[in-house]
Order: C-alpha cells, then sequence, then structure tokens
C-alpha cells in the first residue's frame, strides 16, 4: 500500500495587506494612517498526496496556489489547521525535514551572480552535509541527465535562462530530495527548453520515486507530467481529481469533420441522429458526445463512403481556462 | 544526560565542523565575486586609505587648539580612532556586505532559500559575504594601535592583551547585535536600511573618548544605543585605565545585546510573509 506522504487537512491561511488610495492624498493618507484589511487567501484546503505522485496545481493568478505550496514546505505558517509532510510538521522547519524537500521558483533564484554555477553546488553540498566525491558523483550524474556541461564553469550571469534554469534544477536536487515544490519552473522558457524541463522531470519522478507539486500556467506541463490535478479558485480547491476526468467533465464533445464522395452522402449523414455543428458544401461537422463517440464513428465509417475524416477537441487551454474562471 | 552528551559532542562537533566548512565557500565564493571587478577592488582599498587619513587629520584638528578632550590627550585618543579603524573594517567587511543584504533577500523573497537550506538562517544572512578590502582596514587599524603602543609607551602583558581582545570580541558582538536588530525589522517594515546608516553615524561618534561628551549624550550613548562602549573600553583597557566593573558591564551588555537579536530575528521569522510570485 502506497502511504500518504503529504496530509493536509482544514489549511486557513490569511494575510494583513494595506491598500492605497491613488494620487498624493492617498499616497499622505497612506503614510500617516495605513489601513490594512485581512484577506484570507487560504480557504479550508484538504488534501492527501501519495508518495511518487506528480500533482498539478491549477488555479488563476492570486488563486493561491504559491501560497499552499509555500505552506507545504515550511515557509509560511497556517493561520490553523494541521499538516504532515513526510511525517513533519513543516513550519517548524527541522533539518531533518528541510534534507527531504526542495523549492524551485521559476521567477526567482539561488545561484550565485557572478561566479559559476559549480561553486554554488559545492557549497549547497556542504550545507546538506554531503562529502566532496559523493558531490562531484551527484553532479556528474545530475548534469548527465539535464544535459549541461560546459555551462557549469560560466558565471552564472552569462547563461541563457534555459541553462540557468537546469543550473537551478540542479542546485536544488544535489541533496536528493524526495518531495519537489515547483513553482513555475518553465516561467519564460523557449519550447524546448520547457520540453526538456518536463522530459527530466519526468525521468526523475520514474527513477528516484520523488514527488513531485507542481504549479505551471502552461497546461502542456501539467498534461505532460500530471496525472492528478488540484483546482484552486479563490482561496478553496475546486477540483481534486485524475486530469482526463476533469477535461472530460468540462470538454464532454468532440468536433467530427467528414468531407464525402458526394452530396448524397452528406444528406444520409443528416439523417443521422447527431448534432449537427456545420456543412458546408460535401463537408459536415458532427459533435460527438465522447462516451458515444467511438461507437457513433464506428458506424460512420461503416456506412458512409468518405474521403476524408478530421476530429477536433477545444484546446486544452479554452478548457482548463473555464476551470480558472468558474468556481464550480 | 546520554541524549544530551550526544547531542554536544557527536552532533555539536559534526555541526562545527559542517559550519566551518560551509563558511570557507561563503569566503571563497565572495573572494571570487570581488576578483571579478578588480578596478572595484582597488578603488575599495583606496577609500580605506584615504578614510583613516581624514579621520586622523580631523582629530589633530580637534586637538590643534587644546592639549585634552575629556581628559584624554592626542597620543590616547589615537588608540580611540585604532579601535574604531578596526571595528570599521569589521562592518566593512562582514556587516556591511551581508545586513545591506537583508532587504533584499526579503524584498525579493529570496529568503525562502535561505529558510529552506538545514542551516542556521542568522549564519547565513550574516556570513554569507565578506568584503576583503575591509580586511585591509582592520590591518590599518592594528598599524594604529601598534603605533600608539610606542606613542604612549604602553608595557604589554599577556593579562592586557587577553582584556583587549575579549573587549574587541564584546565590542564587535554590541555591534553587530545593533546592526541585526535594525535589520530583523525589515520583515515587518521592508525597507529600513536608512536605520542602519543612522547607526553607521553614530558610529563615527565613537571615534571620540566617552568623556568628552556631555552627561546626558554619555547616558544616551552608553545605554539607548551602545556606541562609546564599543570604543572606549578596549582602549581604557589598552592605557589600563579601565576599572574591572566597565569591563564586566560590557561582557553583560554584549552578551544581552547577541541574546536579544538571537531571539528577536526566530520571533521575527513568524511574521515573515514572504514575496508574492
Amino acid at each position: 500500500m502506497v502511504t500518504n506522504i503529504i496530509e493536509v487537512k482544514d489549511i486557513n491561511k490569511s494575510f494583513s495587506i494595506s491598500s492605497k488610495r491613488p494620487g498624493i492624498q492617498g499616497t499622505i493618507k497612506h503614510f500617516f494612517n495605513r489601513k490594512t484589511i485581512e484577506k484570507k487567501v487560504v480557504k479550508n484546503i484538504n488534501f492527501e498526496i501519495k508518495k511518487g505522485e506528480i500533482v498539478g496545481f491549477l488555479g488563476a493568478n492570486g488563486a493561491g496556489k504559491t501560497t499552499i505550496l509555500k505552506i507545504l514546505c515550511g515557509l509560511l505558517y497556517p493561520s490553523n489547521g494541521y499538516i504532515s509532510v513526510a511525517g513533519s510538521l513543516p513550519f517548524e522547519r527541522e533539518a531533518s525535514f528541510l534534507k527531504k524537500i526542495t523549492l524551485i521558483m521559476g521567477q526567482k533564484q539561488q545561484l550565485i551572480w557572478d561566479i559559476p554555477p559549480i561553486d554554488s553546488f559545492y557549497l549547497n553540498a556542504s550545507i546538506y552535509g554531503i562529502e566532496k566525491k559523493e558531490a562531484i558523483r551527484r553532479i556528474k550524474e545530475l548534469s548527465e541527465m539535464l544535459e549541461i556541461d560546459s555551462e557549469l564553469y560560466l558565471p552564472v550571469r552569462k547563461l541563457s535562462l534555459g541553462q540557468r534554469m537546469k543550473a537551478e534544477l540542479l542546485a536544488a536536487l544535489i541533496h536528493r530530495p524526495s518531495i519537489l515544490f515547483l513553482d513555475e519552473p518553465t516561467l519564460g522558457l523557449d519550447i524546448n527548453a520547457q520540453a526538456n524541463l518536463r522530459k527530466f522531470l519526468k525521468i526523475y519522478n520514474k527513477q528516484t520515486g520523488a514527488t513531485i507539486l507542481l504549479t505551471s500556467h502552461y497546461m502542456k506541463d501539467i498534461t505532460y507530467l500530471c496525472k492528478r490535478v488540484i483546482c484552486i479558485h479563490e482561496g478553496y480547491i475546486t477540483y481534486d481529481g485524475k486530469l482526463e476526468k476533469l477535461l472530460t467533465k468540462l470538454s464532454p464533445n468532440k468536433d467530427v469533420s467528414i468531407i464525402c464522395k458526394s452530396i448524397k452522402d452528406i444528406e444520409n449523414l443528416k439523417k443521422l441522429n447527431l448534432e449537427i455543428k456545420n456543412i458546408n458544401d460535401n463537408q459536415i461537422t458532427f459533435t460527438i458526445n465522447k462516451l458515444d463517440f467511438k461507437n457513433t464513428l464506428k458506424e460512420i465509417l461503416n456506412k458512409f463512403d468518405i474521403e476524408d475524416l478530421q476530429i477536433t477537441e477545444p484546446p486544452i487551454d479554452e478548457v482548463i481556462g473555464k476551470v480558472l474562471i468558474n468556481k464550480k | 544526560m546520554e541524549i544530551w552528551n550526544k547531542k554536544v559532542y557527536c552532533y555539536g562537533f559534526m555541526n562545527i565542523k559542517k559550519y566551518l566548512q560551509v563558511y570557507s565557500y561563503f569566503n571563497y565564493s565572495s573572494f571570487s565575486i570581488e576578483l571579478e571587478y578588480k578596478i572595484n577592488l582597488f578603488i575599495d582599498l583606496l577609500t580605506s586609505i584615504l578614510g583613516l587619513i581624514g579621520s586622523v587629520f580631523l582629530l589633530s584638528i580637534f586637538f590643534s587648539n587644546t592639549d585634552k578632550i575629556g581628559g584624554w590627550d592626542f597620543n590616547q585618543a589615537l588608540i580611540i580612532q585604532g579601535i574604531y579603524t578596526i571595528l570599521n573594517g569589521v562592518t566593512n567587511t562582514w556587516f556591511n556586505p551581508n545586513l545591506k543584504e537583508i532587504v533584499k533577500y526579503i524584498r525579493e523573497g529570496t529568503l525562502d532559500y535561505v529558510l529552506l537550506k538545514p542551516i542556521d538562517s542568522q549564519f547565513w544572512i550574516s556570513f554569507k559575504r565578506i568584503s576583503p578590502t575591509g580586511l585591509i582596514e582592520i590591518l590599518l587599524g592594528f598599524f594604529v594601535l601598534s603605533y600608539c603602543f610606542y606613542l604612549n609607551n604602553i608595557s604589554f602583558t599577556i593579562w592586557s592583551l587577553n582584556l583587549l581582545i575579549i573587549t574587541l570580541i564584546c565590542s564587535i558582538s554590541i555591534l553587530y547585535s545593533l546592526w541585526f536588530l535594525i535589520s530583523t525589522t525589515t520583515i515587518w517594515f521592508v525597507k529600513t536600511w536608512n536605520a542602519t546608516e543612522v547607526l553607521r553615524s553614530f558610529l563615527y561618534m565613537g571615534r571620540f573618548p566617552m568623556d568628552s561628551f556631555s552627561f546626558s549624550l554619555r547616558i544616551f550613548f552608553s545605554t539607548v544605543i551602545p556606541i562609546t562602549f564599543i570604543t572606549t573600553i578596549p582602549s581604557e583597557v589598552l592605557l589600563g585605565l579601565s576599572p574591572a566593573w566597565k569591563i564586566i558591564l560590557e561582557i553583560l551588555v554584549s552578551m544581552t545585546f547577541l541574546i536579544f537579536s538571537r531571539r528577536f530575528w526566530k520571533y521575527a521569522l513568524k511574521f515573515y510573509t514572504s514575496a508574492s510570485s
């Protein structure tokens, strides 16, 4: 039986935020009499994550995804509730707990800017109590997986964003953490760099059995890596389950465009009890429910002599977009 | 008792070894960064030498019309200048490059990375960077002090040397705690760098003997911001003028400040909200 590595029960988190009115008058008022409001950013969150799972957090900007990640890795104290990560209370930040986790943020860096990444790796290795020989072995192993080599000896400021992100990953994984918290790791990377990073994370998960929690606005990251997603809207969890099930729920139909050899076939196709989306000369487009899709398509192919066929689904970004703006 | 022994002897020793190793990496990376910018290194070196010349010149102006200020003659006041130069060097070597960074850590949210490392966050924040040019200032300070031994005909004993080292360590601890306390408030107020600049201006006051100030200022600089403690007591120790109670008081003050600054940091971290992504 696979055990839960993360357990979250009734977590809430509030922040005091000061707001300022525009203009010089607002600025002066803000200086002398700062008004703060209590904003609840995480509300009654409950979930469990099993060892080795890759879970994606989906939500619009400001939904509370990063706050949840930061609570889980012990950076923020929850206002109330219970959390257990790898058997520890994260906010106690015990050394044994910190050695099991890592946080990678796409928009922030831990590498020292003016010197080569290799120096930052050795520094990190010494912090985690890794002997130099072992550190060299791990750096070699990870750099081969990440396909970086000569870049390790160039100052960080001279590296491209993609190379820097790879180096950031290496620095964050040198202690072989069993839980990875990734906050938009592919942010700003080009398509190839994004694909390489995704590939690496999948291999790392397979080889080490590490649990990965990921937030990303790139749907390809989510669809490639995560079987399970947790959708967050204004601090609440609106969905927690399989990605495939979510997609079926949000987009239950597929469009099938059929090009027939004769207009007669179009007339016969019309007689089928299917929802017609569009007709254009000898081309007809149906909207078919995913549940009946296989049988319906079989029937069409058996009965009609068709010239071409095209199946389309709404883009995944569009489908997920629905979940980001709707609470339910 | 057995667990306690294990904690202190086994983990304690391992920890010291680990922290020394990490500290050597800190120093190595800082030197590497400094050496990347050669001209900057040269300018910093020049600034420290000119700073010392300027201070001695200022002191000589004060003494041009009088032989003594607050009971201290020029040769004795020069000892305070030497101590001040050493402490200013310590400030420039460790406090300035590190504690200035706290604002950056908090504004940019990179403190997250520090807090998630299995290492003491105060140690990281206080010792990550080192500015080698400050070390030159420390050497200059010791040079001035050695010259003062000759000027004041100071006879040296192991006892007085030990007392000097103890009081200097206490002075550095007080100075560090004050800087760290102010920098810690960044967690609530985000930008408090100006406050450390004010502290730096107060430190300039430490170039003059405590007795040269009025009674109220003496109270202020001995209790609220114990700047005069920092330079005057080690100088008095060197001249054999310091009574034992003053030394004990300095030790107590430095320990109180150190403990308080550490507790304050731990307390402040509970309010750290991290920067938004």
